[in-house]
């Protein structure tokens, strides 16, 4: 049986070795598998975590601003998510 | 201010004595117990002037009533705001409950007004005892707030610690969430959210805002002023972009320009240029 671990990094940019300033980790092997480092953040940037085995399953996309929210910030804009699969 | 406005918050610590927090926190303790029972202490209606609510004897109405809260009120709502809401935040002894980030209420109006909310830890919070977390800077932006709850971790959130009686005040667009408690203390919080019922102009001792006031020129490629407001409003957080950033200070300017009723403040020439060219065309 394979199950996924599912880790999002958000980043200062929109390119995968932009910094990290954001993540979140989601385990579906509920702690039987590999866990993040324990630096914070976990990856510098989205190719380090390419490096220690995830693999990239999206990338936000670029988005225009509206006429009038040219200024307006809203979430976090760069959004990487990553999955690991785990056998058991 | 000016930090407030580049922050999101502020904090006063000790500013509240040991003897109120004491008497404050079993007051929490019986506004917690007593507030959907038929009978006992019940918080103030919504839309109450603060003057008004918690009368005596009430410890959060001492508190509130303290010559230095009244004036940190005062500089953020003006003389008369009216209570909001207030809530009881307690954590029991090794509570694990991971509360998302959040923004209070509902996705904001554009406008620059804004409520503040006070938070009165009554005793202390040790670093690592989970006290209350949030993510400096993140007041102006327009979200929804269960679109927060995806942000496990942002680099350079803080946790609350601090001495019995401290009070921080936020901007009510702050992303903030409750967490665990690892230690061995029930952990007490007040939270009351205050309504501005006058323009929020100049409500604080401005008696240095001349000096510090810099013009519409100050701009960080060109001529600035060492010792300003926009120093402080070009603060930029560990987690933001580059867009972001000077999103932000296009955010805060307006603010500021409410706050002191400037309407020609900037930071870097954002508006300005903006407005300038705007009028080219009528």
């Amino acid at each position: 049986m394979q199950r996924q671990q599912v880790l999002y990094l958000w980043t200062n940019g929109s390119a995968l070795d932009s910094g990290t300033v954001g993540w979140a980790f989601h385990d579906g092997t509920d702690g039987s598998g590999p866990g993040l480092p324990n630096s914070k953040p976990p990856y510098p940037d989205g190719v380090a975590a390419l490096r220690d085995g995830w693999m990239l399953l999206q990338s936000s996309q670029l988005v225009p601003p509206l006429p009038g929210e040219e200024h307006q910030n809203s979430y976090l804009e760069y959004e990487f998510v990553f999955e690991r699969r785990v056998s058991s | 201010m000016a930090q407030f406005v580049a922050n999101g918050f502020i904090r006063f610590d000790a500013i509240v004595p040991a003897d109120v927090n004491e008497r404050g926190i079993e007051e929490m303790r019986r506004l917690e117990a007593e507030r959907f029972a038929p009978d006992g202490l019940k918080p103030p209606h919504t839309g109450t002037p603060l003057a008004a609510c918690y009368p005596e004897p009430s410890a959060i109405g001492e508190y509130l009533r303290l010559p230095e809260i009244r004036g940190i009120i005062e500089s953020f709502v003006g003389q008369n705001p009216t209570f909001d809401h207030d809530w009881t935040h307690h954590i029991r002894p090794h509570a694990t409950y991971v509360q998302p980030l959040h923004v209070d209420a509902i996705t904001d109006s554009p406008d620059t007004t804004f409520d503040v909310q006070l938070f009165w830890y009554p005793h202390d919070v040790a670093p690592g005892e989970g006290g209350t977390r949030f993510v400096p800077g993140s007041h102006l932006r327009r979200v929804r707030s269960s679109g927060l709850d995806r942000y496990q971790h942002i680099a350079g959130e803080e946790q609350f610690s601090g001495p019995a009686g401290t009070i921080v005040v936020f901007h009510h667009g702050l992303w903030h969430a409750g967490q665990p408690n690892p230690g061995d203390g029930d952990r007490w919080m007040h939270k009351v959210r205050l309504n501005p019922t006058v323009a929020q102009v100049r409500l604080w001792n401005t008696d240095d805002l001349p000096e510090l006031q810099n013009p519409p020129s100050d701009h960080i490629f060109a001529r600035i002023l060492p010792d300003s407001v926009a120093q402080i409003l070009r603060t930029m957080h560990p987690w933001m972009s580059v867009t972001d950033y000077r999103n932000e200070q296009v955010q805060r300017s307006k603010l500021w320009r409410y706050l002191t009723g400037d309407e020609t403040y900037d930071v870097d020439h954002y508006l300005t240029r903006l407005e300038g060219r705007a009028a080219l065309v009528g």
